[in-house]
C-alpha cells in the first residue's frame, strides 16, 4: 500500500512541475499561436542561472529568486523581440523549427557556461527533513513544490479571469485583428506572454533543481510537456494543469507498476508519449481544448 | 520565378515537358553525373568519405522532402525512421541470411509500413498536432531500439556486413560509394519525376490547399498515407545505406537530434524543391566538418578554443537555422534561382 501512495504523491509532485511547465507552454501557445520547442530549454537556462546566484555568488535565497526572475523577463523580451517578432505569419513548420533551433543554442550555451555536471543547490531551498503526513514521510521539497505549483496555477488561473491584461490576453489569443481594433497593442501582449511564460518555467525549473538537481537533461521536460498540453488541450489553462497532473501521476504509476510486475526497464521515458499517441487517436483536441470545426 | 534563353522556343508539349530543358543543362548535368562516377579515382579517400555521408543525406532529405516539403505533413520521427531501415536491414541480414541487395527494398517496405502506423492520425490532426504525434512516434522507437535487443542489439547495437556480389565486398569508402551514388542518382530521378505525375501533384494540391484538394477529388487520406509511404521508403533505403557504410549501428544514430537535422537540411536547402534537399544535405553535411577543421586549426593559436567550440557546435547549428527561417525562409534553392535570373537578364534586370 505504501509504494502505491509513495508513487502517487511522488507522481503528484512531478505532474505538478509538468503543470507549470505546459501552463508556460499553453499560455505562449494561446496568445502567440507558436509552438515553444525550447520551453525546457527555457527552464533549464532558469535552473542555472539560480544556481550560479545561490552557490557561485552566495546571493541569499529570496534575492536569487528574484534576480532570475529579472533575467527570464529580460530574456523573453530579447527572444519574443529577435527570434519571434519576423516569424509572424510564417507557416507552422517554420515557427517549430526556429524554436527547435533556439533549443540547440540555448542548451550549447549552457554547456558551455556551466558544464555538463550535475550541479545542486547548496544551500537547498528548503530543509531536508522529511515531513511525517498521514505515517508517509514525505521530504519538504515535494511538499513546498506541490503547494507553490498550485498557487501558481491559481493565481494565473485567476489573472487571467479578472485582470485586464489577462482578459486582452484572452482576447487576443480569440482573434488578433479583433483585439488591435479594440485597442488592444498586441505587440506588447505577445511579449507579456513570453515574459509570463519564461518566469513559470524558471520557477518550474528552480523547483525540479531542488528536487533531481540540475544538468542538461532538464531540457526533455520540454518535450514530455506535450503530452500534458495535448491531454488537455492546447490552448487551455486549466487544461494545462489538469493534463499536467495526470500525465504526472501516470508517468509514475506505468514506471513503478511495469517495473515490479515484468521487470521492463526505462518506461519513464516513453510512457507519457504512448498516452500522447493515444489521446491524439481517440481525443485530438483534449479534455478543455477548443475543439477546430472546419465545414467547407 | 522561370527565365528561358532567348531563341529557346518549344515546338512539340514534350519538349516544353523536359526535365533539362536546354542542351546547355543537359551538357552540364550528365557531365556531373559521369563526374560522379569517375571522382573516386582522383580524390582522396577523406573526401570519398564525405561524399558518401552527403550521398546518404541527399536520399534522407529527399525522402523528408517528399511527406514535409511536398505534402505538408511535418515529420519529426525520420530520425526514428532511418534507424527503423537500418536495423531492419541488418535483421534480414543477419538472422535470415538475404543479401543486401533484397534485404535494402525489404527494410525500406518495413520502414514505409511503421511510417503509414505512424501516419494514421494524419487523418484526422495536421500541422501541429501531427508534428507532436510524430515526435511520440520518434521516442516510442527510440525506446524499442534500446529495448528490442533480439533484433537491435540494445545499446550495444548490431554488426552490419558489407554487401556483396560473389566474392567482391563494398567494404571500403571507395568501394560502398558506387552502391551510394547510384542509389541516390535514382532517387532524385525517381522524385523529380514524382511530382510530375498525378500523385506527386495531389500531394503537392494537398499541401497547398487541402480543403480545396477534397473537393476537387483528391482523397486526403488516402495521399497522405501515401506520401508517408513513399517518404518513409526513401527513408529506409538511406539508414540501410548508412548502416552498409557505417558497417556498426547503434540506437545513439538515431535520435530526435537526427530528425532535427533532417529537418533543417530541407529547411535551409528550400521546402519543396528537389534540388533544395540536394543542397541543404551538402550544406548540413560539410558545415560540421569545417567547424571540426576549423576548431582544429584555432586549437594551435589558442588551447582552450577547441573545448569552446565542440560545445557550441549544436549552438552553432541552431543558430544557422534560426538565421536562415529568418532572412531567407525558402532556402538555398529560391536564393540559386534569384542568382541565376539577376546573371541571365544582367545589365537589364528590368
Amino acid at each position: 500500500m505504501e509504494f502505491y501512495v509513495q508513487l502517487l504523491i511522488s507522481g503528484l509532485v512531478l505532474g505538478s512541475i509538468y503543470a507549470l511547465v505546459a501552463l508556460g507552454f499553453a499560455i505562449i501557445y494561446k496568445s502567440t499561436s507558436v509552438v515553444n520547442f525550447a520551453q525546457g530549454e527555457f527552464l533549464m537556462v532558469g535552473a542555472y542561472f539560480c544556481f550560479s546566484m545561490v552557490v557561485q555568488y552566495h546571493v541569499p535565497w529570496l534575492w536569487a529568486f528574484l534576480i532570475t526572475m529579472v533575467f527570464s523577463v529580460v530574456l523573453a523580451l530579447l527572444v519574443e523581440r529577435l527570434v519571434l517578432r519576423p516569424m509572424i505569419g510564417e507557416p507552422v513548420i517554420s515557427i517549430i523549427m526556429v524554436t527547435i533551433g533556439l533549443s540547440s543554442v540555448l542548451r550549447s550555451v549552457v554547456t558551455a557556461v556551466w558544464g555538463t555536471q550535475i550541479k545542486t543547490y547548496d544551500p537547498p531551498l528548503f530543509p531536508d527533513t522529511p515531513i511525517n503526513l498521514a505515517g508517509i514521510p514525505i521530504s519538504q521539497v515535494y511538499l513546498w513544490s506541490f503547494g507553490l505549483s498550485i498557487v501558481l496555477l491559481v493565481l494565473f488561473g485567476l489573472f487571467f479571469k479578472y485582470t485586464k491584461a489577462g482578459i486582452a490576453m484572452r482576447a487576443t489569443a480569440f482573434s488578433n485583428q479583433v483585439a488591435l481594433s479594440m485597442g488592444i497593442s498586441v505587440k506588447r501582449i505577445f511579449a507579456l506572454a513570453w515574459c509570463i511564460s519564461l518566469v513559470v518555467s524558471s520557477i518550474g525549473g528552480i523547483l525540479i533543481g531542488n528536487i533531481n538537481g540540475i544538468n542538461i537533461s532538464l531540457g526533455h521536460f520540454g518535450l514530455k510537456v506535450f503530452p500534458a498540453v495535448i491531454l488537455g488541450g492546447l490552448d487551455s489553462i486549466l487544461g494545462a494543469a489538469v493534463g499536467g497532473i495526470i500525465i504526472g501521476v501516470l508517468e509514475n504509476f506505468s514506471d513503478g507498476l511495469l517495473k515490479t510486475w515484468f521487470g521492463l526497464q526505462g518506461i519513464k521515458e516513453v510512457a507519457p508519449f504512448v498516452f500522447l499517441v493515444i489521446i491524439l487517436m481517440v481525443k485530438p483536441y483534449g479534455l478543455f481544448g477548443t475543439e477546430e470545426i472546419e465545414r467547407v | 520565378m522561370s527565365v528561358n534563353h532567348c531563341g529557346d522556343f518549344k515546338q512539340t508539349y514534350k519538349d516544353d515537358m523536359r526535365v533539362l530543358q536546354t542542351r546547355f543543362i543537359r551538357f552540364w548535368v550528365y557531365g556531373f553525373v559521369v563526374f560522379l562516377y569517375v571522382f573516386p579515382l582522383i580524390a582522396s579517400t577523406y573526401v570519398v568519405s564525405l561524399t558518401n555521408m552527403i550521398g546518404i543525406a541527399v536520399i534522407g532529405a529527399l525522402g523528408i522532402n517528399i511527406v514535409t516539403g511536398f505534402t505538408g505533413q511535418i515529420s519529426l520521427g525520420q530520425g526514428a525512421f532511418l534507424g527503423v531501415g537500418a536495423f531492419s536491414c541488418a535483421f534480414f541480414m543477419n538472422e535470415w541470411g538475404i543479401p543486401f541487395w533484397l534485404a535494402m527494398p525489404m527494410a525500406g517496405l518495413v520502414t514505409a509500413a511503421v511510417g503509414m502506423i505512424f501516419g494514421i492520425p494524419s487523418l484526422r490532426l495536421k500541422g501541429l498536432y501531427l508534428a507532436i504525434a510524430t515526435l511520440a512516434a520518434q521516442f516510442i522507437l527510440e525506446y524499442l531500439f534500446l529495448h528490442l535487443e533480439g533484433i537491435t542489439g540494445g545499446s550495444n547495437g548490431v554488426m552490419f556486413p558489407s554487401p556483396q556480389v560473389g566474392e567482391f565486398y563494398f567494404d571500403t569508402d571507395q568501394s560502398i560509394y558506387y552502391v551510394i551514388i547510384t542509389v541516390a542518382v535514382l532517387t532524385t530521378i525517381y522524385t523529380t519525376n514524382l511530382f510530375r505525375s498525378k500523385d506527386g501533384r495531389a500531394f503537392v494540391a494537398v499541401r497547398d490547399h487541402y480543403l480545396s484538394a477534397e473537393i476537387m477529388g483528391i482523397h486526403l487520406f488516402k495521399y497522405r498515407l501515401l506520401s508517408f509511404a513513399i517518404s518513409s521508403f526513401i527513408v529506409g533505403i538511406a539508414g540501410s545505406l548508412w548502416g552498409a557504410y557505417t558497417q556498426y549501428i547503434t540506437p545513439e544514430h538515431f535520435t530526435i537530434a537526427e530528425s532535427i537535422n533532417y529537418l533543417a537540411m530541407i529547411i535551409i536547402g528550400g521546402m519543396g524543391s528537389v534540388l533544395g534537399s540536394i543542397y541543404g544535405a551538402i550544406f548540413m553535411t560539410l558545415v560540421p566538418n569545417l567547424l571540426s577543421y576549423g576548431t582544429s586549426v584555432l586549437a594551435n593559436v589558442w588551447s582552450g578554443a577547441g573545448d569552446l567550440i565542440m560545445s557550441l557546435k549544436e549552438g552553432i547549428f541552431g543558430l544557422i537555422v534560426v538565421l536562415f527561417l529568418i532572412f531567407e525562409p525558402d532556402g538555398l534553392a529560391h536564393r540559386w534561382k534569384l542568382i541565376k535570373a539577376y546573371w541571365k537578364l544582367y545589365p537589364f534586370s528590368y
